[in-house]
């Protein structure tokens, strides 16, 4: 009886408890070795197919159409995920688990190719695959490459943009100090100066990665070991929250994410901005914008010159377990071709990743910022290309909202860094 | 509770002792086949539990004793990590890190913080919906013009999803959102670190106290009205009657449903995840366990025993506590009347 008495309790205790947390539950592992998989079905050619994240702008399904009546014998069926980057992740990662034949071409954000690479997932385009990369621009390269290997292709890219008020600064600062010395003005017109991306989330990373690059920094090395206790990393997280302790960067600040500073800068409550291109269409064409006829754009301000923006954007792959990879490979070098890449430019206002695409006059006149991106992608430096990126991002993250907030001094905000970059590696 | 316990006392109580000797061959015969009956009606249940609760529970909990896959230094590939016997929970509880403390900025340095904002957070919540709800459940279980619509409108907050009311609130709690203007103030509710903490406890004791009135109001409903009356006709003042009668009464009623808030507040997830991110110490343990299948699913699995042993300690000592109530009001009198 007294042990029933206790059995009970502690059996629906167990019930109630496990209803209500099984869902905490993660995926299985899977084996990394996958030298077979990469070895087979090169010359497979049939129906792939193609999965990509929610097609917001329709460019994709005009593409996949075209492909199509050209290859009846080889469709291209398309798959399109949820709009959210963290559900494609997980989605990717499941069905690469479970050794997918249906993914055979997927479409990656370039802070995921290392990851997905050094698990074994992606097909590396060597020999046979390899496709033709010498027109793109390198940096965008370098998101698609790990271990020396390209495992991907680069499709889309994206840079940092300084917007700035015209009607109050004629030209636009070049380095990070004359930004600073122009927060005069913006005091004098009662608005805020600066504003980026600084609330705890991967836009912090963004901009904590430009400030550090701009300044000479790195935040990791070749051999995937961190390098943000050298002065010029340290002087480039200091930029941030020295701007932040004098009110350069406005006190919300620490709240904005890319639509916060939007806003603000289409209120006309801000002279600087850093943003990506996607604001140029909505300032200039939004009912409520302010500053239609007054904004600028430049490239981001550095420390002698342009500043090295983040990138963004997306690569395409293709899965080690596709049993059509012949096809799957002409597929990506049609995804990536002038004529698509152009496409992707007027219809989607998504930055090509070739760089004569930013010189064709008929796009600069429908794009005006492209000039000023191609600077921008040309200086940039990738988020670090590691598969560890979401420990990484972390890390980065949690000490410069910290440092900048004001909560750990610099020198402490990077040793922490440091420690936290390493032990996620190890 | 009384579910469970009454068809246990059902086949006891209507044998009279005289005719149990007679007829107990016979009555032990149909008991096995009927049990027998039983276990095959029961069956597909059990299976359908065994596959969508103990599966994932067990597999989490071996996947807990497994490393997490590790980078090959030459080959730059990931490969399994083979047994990790209580690394996994070594790493969280103690919050190691290999061999050193886990630094500021990894998922492990979170842990305990993560369990104190996860049960802070409980705490408050329940506390404030419970003292809520009941009173919108008195309000609720008068007789007035209206009281329908008053009722259908006190339902609404529960009624929106969770991920909506956190974009609502996240958009009121913005540096030039409502709350500010209306206050006057120049608040970083989503930007430090005690505004954000109650920013979503604003939020959630908005969206919960509703739940909270209904099960309430369900347990008062069931109280007749003649013991009121009774207690009027004896002299009980209104504070005497809420305490003497309305409380007790209303008490089983109330476990439950400070048991399922408890329960569900423990694991809140969407609130801190869409306002905050989990940033500025709103990081509960839910928070931590999703961030961490991105990092590794073993380490994850782990943490997720963790979380689930908490919540099965918390649950245990909740029920034990209403068992305990339940079975001491139960046993001692079949008879009317109740005593306190």
């Amino acid at each position: 009886m007294n042990t029933r008495k206790y059995l009970l309790p502690a059996a629906v205790a167990g019930v109630l408890a496990m209803s209500l947390s099984a869902c905490g539950g993660g995926g299985g592992g899977s084996t990394a070795s996958s030298g077979g998989d990469a070895a087979a079905n090169l010359d497979g050619r049939g129906p792939i197919t193609y999965v990509q994240g929610k097609d917001n702008s329709n460019v994709v399904r005009p593409l996949v159409d075209k492909w199509n009546a050209a290859h009846p014998d080889q469709k291209v069926t398309f798959k399109e995920q949820s709009d959210q980057a963290d559900q494609q992740h997980d989605d990717l990662v499941q069905n690469f688990q479970a050794k997918n034949v249906n993914y055979d071409v997927v479409d990656v954000d370039v802070i995921w190719t290392a990851e997905f690479a050094a698990k074994g997932w992606l097909q590396p385009l060597t020999d046979k695959m390899s496709i033709d990369t010498s027109k793109m621009l390198p940096a965008t390269v370098k998101t698609a490459t790990y271990n020396n290997t390209l495992f991907a292709a680069p499709q889309t890219s994206d840079g940092g943009i300084l917007y700035y008020r015209k009607d109050l600064v004629p030209t636009p600062p070049k380095t990070w100090d004359e930004m600073m010395s122009m927060c005069s003005i913006a005091k004098q017109h009662g608005i805020d100066c600066y504003a980026g991306q600084f609330a705890k989330y991967e836009g912090l990373t963004v901009n904590a990665a430009e400030a550090i690059n701009s300044a000479g920094g790195t935040i990791v090395g070749d051999d995937g070991k961190s390098t943000v206790t050298s002065a010029a990393a340290k002087a480039g997280l200091n930029n941030l929250v020295t701007a932040y302790k004098n009110g350069n960067i406005p006190t919300q600040g620490v709240t904005y994410q890319e639509e916060q500073g939007r806003q603000s800068f289409e209120d006309g409550k801000l002279l600087f901005l850093r943003n990506w291109p996607y604001v140029y269409n909505l300032a200039k064409t939004d009912g409520s914008s302010k500053v239609k006829d007054t904004f600028g754009m430049a490239p981001l301000p550095g420390k002698s010159g342009p500043g090295a923006s983040s990138l963004g954007g997306h690569n395409l792959a293709v899965s080690v377990y596709s049993a059509h990879k012949a096809t799957a490979k002409d597929f990506l070098t049609f995804m990536t071709s002038e004529e698509t890449e152009k496409f992707y430019a007027t219809q989607g206002s998504l930055a090509p990743v070739l760089s004569s695409l930013y010189d064709d006059p008929t796009l600069v006149q429908q794009l005006p910022y492209l000039p000023v991106l191609k600077t921008s992608i040309q200086n940039a430096v990738p988020r670090p290309v590691t598969p560890f990126y979401p420990a990484v991002t972390k890390a980065i993250q949690d000490n410069a909202y910290a440092a900048i907030k004001g909560d750990k001094s610099v020198d402490q905000a990077m040793t922490d860094m440091d420690t936290a970059i390493n032990s996620a590696s190890q | 509770m009384s579910t469970l316990a009454q068809p246990k006392r059902a086949p006891e109580t209507p044998s009279p002792k005289t005719k149990k000797v007679q007829k107990e061959v016979g009555q032990d015969r149909a008991a096995t086949s009927q049990g027998r009956w039983a276990f095959w009606l029961i069956s597909p249940a059990l299976v359908l539990l065994a596959v969508v609760i103990v599966y994932p529970v067990v597999n989490a909990i071996i996947m807990a004793f497994q490393k997490d896959q590790g980078l090959d230094p030459v080959t730059k590939v990931f490969v399994q990590g083979g047994p990790a016997g209580f690394d996994n929970f070594v790493h969280w509880l103690a919050q190691q890190c290999g061999s050193a403390a886990c630094a500021p900025g990894t998922l492990g340095a979170q842990f305990w913080s993560a369990v104190g904002t996860t049960f802070f957070f409980t705490a408050v919540t329940v506390v404030l919906e419970t003292v809520l709800g009941f009173w919108m459940a008195i309000i609720m279980a008068r007789t007035f013009r209206g009281r329908s619509a008053l009722r259908a409108a006190v339902l609404v907050p529960w009624a929106i999803p969770t991920a909506v009311t956190a974009k609502l609130w996240f958009f009121i709690f913005a540096f030039d959102g409502i709350a500010n203007k209306l206050f006057g103030t120049a608040i970083l509710w989503t930007g430090s670190e005690w505004p954000a903490r109650w920013a979503i406890i604003i939020s959630d004791v908005w969206k919960t106290t509703p739940f909270m009135a209904l099960l309430i109001l369900a347990g008062l409903q069931i109280i007749p009205a003649e013991v009121y009356e009774a207690a009027k006709v004896d002299g009980a003042s209104a504070w005497q009657r809420f305490t003497q009668i309305t409380l007790p009464l209303v008490k089983p009623a109330l476990m439950v449903a400070v048991l399922f808030r408890v329960l569900d507040a423990l694991r809140m997830y969407d609130l801190p995840a869409i306002m905050t991110q989990g940033s500025n110490g709103t990081t509960t343990l839910s928070i931590l366990v999703v961030d961490q299948i991105r990092q590794g699913f073993n380490s994850a699995a782990a943490l997720s025993t963790i979380t689930f042993l908490i919540i099965f300690l918390v649950a245990f000592i909740f029920v034990r506590f209403l068992g305990a109530n339940a079975v001491a009001s139960a046993t001692p009198k079949t008879t009317k009347g109740q005593d306190k």
